[in-house]
């Protein structure tokens, strides 16, 4: 009986599928080809490089309302990987922090920690998002009554406005300064490395390094003279010019996301670093080994091993995350590619293809890059 | 294999290596050890036995301050054990401790695992820690392991590289807990011969074991604990032969009645 | 370094010599600490201690209107006034016993399934999911004599995310199963199309789900199907979840030792009566946390359907906030909406962290590896 035979059964079964699935797909894209058609809008990718037409409030490139719906993809690009960028350095500053607080012997501290992660984790992070901007930064004070620090940075509800370095020529040697000085630091840890296997004696290197690192930018700065002269904000009639602004969307989202994230990146350093036995402890001291040397050679290289997939986990979380912008008009890749530019074409399948496109292309790259790194540093048994 | 009662007694110097007098311990409401009073002088082989819970792990932990005390008084090698961090350093470098879980770093190699205290707390040259790491894994009889991860080794292998990481740090006292407990019974065996091995050539040492073998041929002193109190504290073969208390008589009866 | 939380209050509230002594050790045992516990005191006084006194203490809780809010605290009374359209969105006031009894109706009916004693539990618990839903749907929906007929464009507030919340939940839960099993198959095409589906869906935000569902499904379907709109957003949820349940039981399946597989194979059991019967249990049990963690995101994402037209509880608070009547109140909405998603969400994961404690204890029992 053919239809018994476990192999025929099973090619069988996965032949339906296939033609199931291959069926589904065909009789999806007829009906949407003929709806498109039915309402007259266009199909393809020559929309790319039609007029925008419309203007964005915060663009790291050259952007005005006579360039194309490519370059308006760019600039939401690029403000998605900003705030992600730095939302990820902020996040896992704070994390890390809570999560080590959660761990203390001080009782208040520990507790404090606790109430962070409990109560932040469990509230919506669109919530959050609309109570940072809703609630905090829209009802600050118009520019003509903003809160200064000094005569140079000024909050209100437009924005942050800070000073604006412009660089003079004389600039190009502070770059120049702190690669020769990364060349230093380099030459110097090898050259430490070495005299210490032979003879167990070490230079304070963390130290020296630290001043190489900041004192040679800083006497190159120096020495051409100071090149940099700072375009500070004014205010002009009922606004600021000139100074650097950073719009309150971006501040909120950029809040909101870090604290968010930051509530999970504590528990998972927190659960990283009790996964190292205390056993490790205890022979790590009976070794004669200090604290401070047992927790870096003993606990985060074993904690790291259990911290680091989970946490990119979290990068990613909060990269996709940041497509909430769209809720209160920061104009990242979603709000301006998913949201002006679908509604002025209607062309959607495009649009929303692309930009699905891309963050899967930025998820499956993180996540082959963490196979390859915990398939390197996985705990080698039998 | 000779204990005390047929070595001359000068071998045993005069300055106790370990002195607990009067020590106790609460783990908060729970009163784990009652009125220790303990001496173990030099080169003397003291085993540790009693039911579980008896406090005999607390009480060793005690010795190396992986524990504190709240009451009396523990002095090792003529430094006494409070909370200055100085002392309990430099006790901690000439106290070697065993444990019953091994306890490797699992993420350095075997040879890694030997140098890491000698490197980074006495300051020896890395070929120095090397060779000196080589030279006790050949004495524990398993020098080609170096290069392996503790993950690789058998139990009795992975407790022998303990005992060799310990060793390299030059000890005068070896404190073991309960170091075969966690190991298949084949290779007990080979844990406890490099354990009388060290004791041959004079190492002072505190053992808390089950192996009443063991302890038998090897121990110079026996102490049984019970609640958290020596119950009894005699010479080996007075210990098994002529039990003082009751509960030494029944704890000696269940233990060797297989 | 003490990787344990320091002892917790009663015990040493006995005298103030105790107090004295566990305050020394646990918050200024060092110099280091003493900084600590200084810093973590002058958070507490600028960050608590205004909240406390905005929210609670110059709070205004009763009155009408807007003019009875003088005090300089939380006005409360406006989630008073806008209560009936926090609960119920934009339900008719004389229909909305309809939405409590739906919501009470599971309360009631599954109450016998947490009583350790009671018999019949599989049969209530076929009955709650497959009866249930009908019930519900025909009570809030209506369109039968005797119920008036509600269009879904009136549901909002909490009654909303409740329902995208709760179909979520339940029809995620058997679709991430089926996901989990697809790819661990062994028939290559079914394990590319489930991995295929799960990375895919993984891989974006839910917010282009959300999209996806509301701009482009209308256009899949030919000419003259309509979707109700909170149906889109309910598929668009569903599948979301479907493909994070699928990782976790994933998980889970894979933490079963394979001897467990080869038992039921040699007793003759086929591959979906194996599953069923002794491999799903034993997994779905490993990953109960990993489970209501899905669970608990799921019920934080709901809040999104805001974006697509929908006015969820948050959707609904945002919506008052922006009344002429009542302008100027943000926090308070904000606050009162925070408040009722972090009771739900606090309230599973406490929940969730029972039903570990419970089965593990029961594991132990039952193979007797009490230690």
């Amino acid at each position: 009986m053919i239809w018994k035979d476990r192999r025929y059964r099973a090619l069988l079964f996965q032949a339906l599928a296939l033609i199931g699935v291959i069926a589904f797909s065909v009789f999806l894209v007829h009906n949407a080809l003929e709806n498109l058609a039915r309402r007259g809008i266009a199909t393809g990718f020559d929309f790319l490089g039609s007029t925008a037409g419309f203007g964005i409030i915060m663009h790291l490139v050259d952007y005005t309302e006579a360039s194309s719906y490519g370059r308006a993809f760019v600039v939401g690009l690029l403000n998605t990987l900003l705030v992600s960028a730095v939302g990820i350095v902020f996040s896992t500053l704070i994390g890390f922090s809570v999560g080590l607080a959660r761990l203390s012997s001080n009782w208040l501290v520990a507790r404090l920690a606790v109430a962070y992660v409990e109560i932040v984790r469990n509230v919506p992070l669109l919530l959050q998002l609309f109570f940072w901007y809703f609630a905090t930064l829209i009802p600050l004070p118009t520019p003509r009554q903003s809160l200064g620090w000094g005569e140079a940075i000024f909050l209100n509800n437009r924005g942050l406005y800070v000073p604006a370095p412009i660089v003079e020529p004389g600039f190009a040697a502070v770059p120049w300064a702190l690669i020769a000085a990364l060349g230093g630091v380099v030459v110097l840890l090898r050259w430490n490395r070495r005299r210490f296997d032979a003879t167990g004696r070490t230079l304070p290197v963390r130290s020296i390094s630290a001043a190489l690192l900041v004192g040679c930018p800083l006497a190159a700065f120096g020495i051409a003279g100071a090149p940099v002269t700072w375009q500070f904000p004014e205010l002009r009639g009922f606004n600021f010019t000139g100074g650097c602004v950073v719009i309150p969307e971006f501040i909120a989202l950029l809040l909101a996301l870090s604290a968010y994230t930051a509530a999970f990146i504590a528990e998972i350093v927190r659960a990283g670093i009790q996964s190292v036995g205390p056993g490790q402890i205890d022979a790590a001291y009976s070794l004669g080994l200090k604290p401070a040397q047992t927790l870096r050679r003993i606990v985060i290289p074993q904690a790291l091993r259990v911290i680091v997939p989970p946490l990119t986990s979290q990068y990613l979380n909060l990269t996709k995350n940041s497509s909430l912008a769209v809720a209160i008009a920061y104009p990242d890749l979603v709000s301006v590619f998913m949201g002006t530019v679908l509604n002025q074409t209607g062309q959607a399948v495009e649009v929303i293809a692309i930009t699905m496109g891309v963050y899967l292309v930025i998820s499956l790259g993180i996540s082959l890059l963490m196979n390859r790194y915990n398939r390197r540093v996985a705990l080698v048994e039998r | 294999m000779k204990n005390s009662e047929t070595r001359p007694p000068s071998a045993a110097s005069d300055q106790p290596m370990i002195q607990m007098a009067g020590v106790h311990k609460w783990f908060g409401e729970f009163h784990v050890l009652k009125d220790i009073n303990l001496t173990v002088r030099r080169a003397e082989r003291v085993v540790v036995c009693g039911p579980s819970g008896s406090g005999k792990s607390t009480m060793i932990r005690c010795i190396n301050r992986l524990e504190d005390h709240q009451g009396g008084r523990i002095v090792v090698d003529g430094v006494e054990l409070t909370d200055n961090l100085k002392n309990i350093e430099q006790i901690r470098r000439e106290v070697g401790m065993v444990f019953q879980q091994f306890n490797l770093f699992p993420h350095l190699t075997v040879l890694e695992n030997l140098c890491l205290a000698p490197i980074w707390v006495r300051k020896t040259p890395r070929s120095e820690a090397e060779s000196i790491a080589m030279k006790y894994l050949e004495r524990v009889r398993i020098p080609e392991q170096a290069g392996k991860y503790p993950g690789q080794l058998s139990g009795g292998q992975q407790q022998r590289v303990a005992i060799a990481r310990s060793l390299c740090m030059n000890p005068k006292i070896m404190l073991f807990d309960e170091p075969t407990s966690a190991l298949d019974p084949e290779m007990i065996k080979e844990v406890l011969d490099v354990i009388v091995s060290l004791a041959e050539e004079g190492m002072t040492m505190v053992v808390v074991t089950h192996e009443m073998g063991f302890a038998r041929t090897m121990a110079d002193r026996m102490v049984f604990m019970d609640s958290g109190e020596i119950a009894e504290e005699n010479t080996t073969r007075e210990f098994f032969d002529q039990p003082r208390s009751e509960r030494t008589r029944s704890f000696l009866n269940q233990i060797l009645s297989h | 370094m003490d990787s344990r939380l320091p002892a917790a209050f009663p015990s040493i509230l006995a005298s103030p010599v105790t107090l004295i002594h566990w305050m020394r050790r646990n918050l200024f045992s060092s110099p280091l600490q003493i900084v600590l516990t200084l810093l973590a005191l002058w958070i507490v006084y600028w960050s608590v201690l205004p909240f406390i006194r905005w929210a609670l203490v110059e709070a205004t809780w009763r009155g009408e209107s807007r003019g009875d809010c003088v005090a300089e605290g939380a006005c409360w009374v406006f989630i008073r006034a806008r209560m009936g359209q926090f609960l119920y969105g934009f339900y008719p006031e004389p229909e909305r016993w309809r939405v409590n009894v739906t919501f009470l109706l599971p309360g009631a009916l599954g109450a016998p399934l947490f009583l350790p004693g009671f018999k019949r539990k599989l049969g209530l618990a076929a009955l709650l999911l497959f009866v249930y839903p009908v019930v519900a749907t025909l009570l809030l929906a209506g369109g039968i004599p005797g119920l008036p007929r509600v269009e879904t464009s009136l549901w909002g507030g909490l009654t909303l995310t409740l329902v995208v919340a709760g179909v979520g939940i339940v029809a995620s839960f058997p679709l991430g199963i089926v996901l989990a099993l697809g790819r661990r198959s062994e028939l290559p095409v079914i394990r590319a199309l489930a991995t295929a589906f799960i990375e895919f869906v993984r891989g974006v935000p839910l917010i282009t789900i959300l999209f996806m569902a509301s701009v482009m499904l209308p256009m899949f379907l030919p000419a003259g199907v309509n979707f109700d709109k909170l149906l889109r957003a309910l598929v668009g949820v569903t599948l979301f979840a479907a493909a994070y349940m699928a990782e976790v039981v994933r998980g889970g399946l894979q933490a079963i030792p394979g001897g467990q597989y080869e038992a039921a194979a040699s007793l003759g059991l086929g591959y979906w009566k194996s599953m069923v019967l002794v491999v799903l249990p034993q997994a779905l049990r490993v990953v109960i946390p990993g489970i209501v963690n899905t669970f608990i995101g799921l019920f934080k994402d709901t809040t999104l359907v805001l974006i697509v037209g929908l006015f969820d509880l948050l959707g609904i608070v945002q919506a008052a906030t922006t009344d002429p009547n009542w302008l100027g109140y943000t926090k308070e909405g904000y606050v009162f909406a925070g408040f009722v998603f972090w009771i739900f969400c606090f309230g599973m994961s406490r929940y969730s962290v029972h039903l570990e404690g419970r089965f593990r204890v029961d594991d132990k029992e039952n193979r007797g590896l009490v230690r």
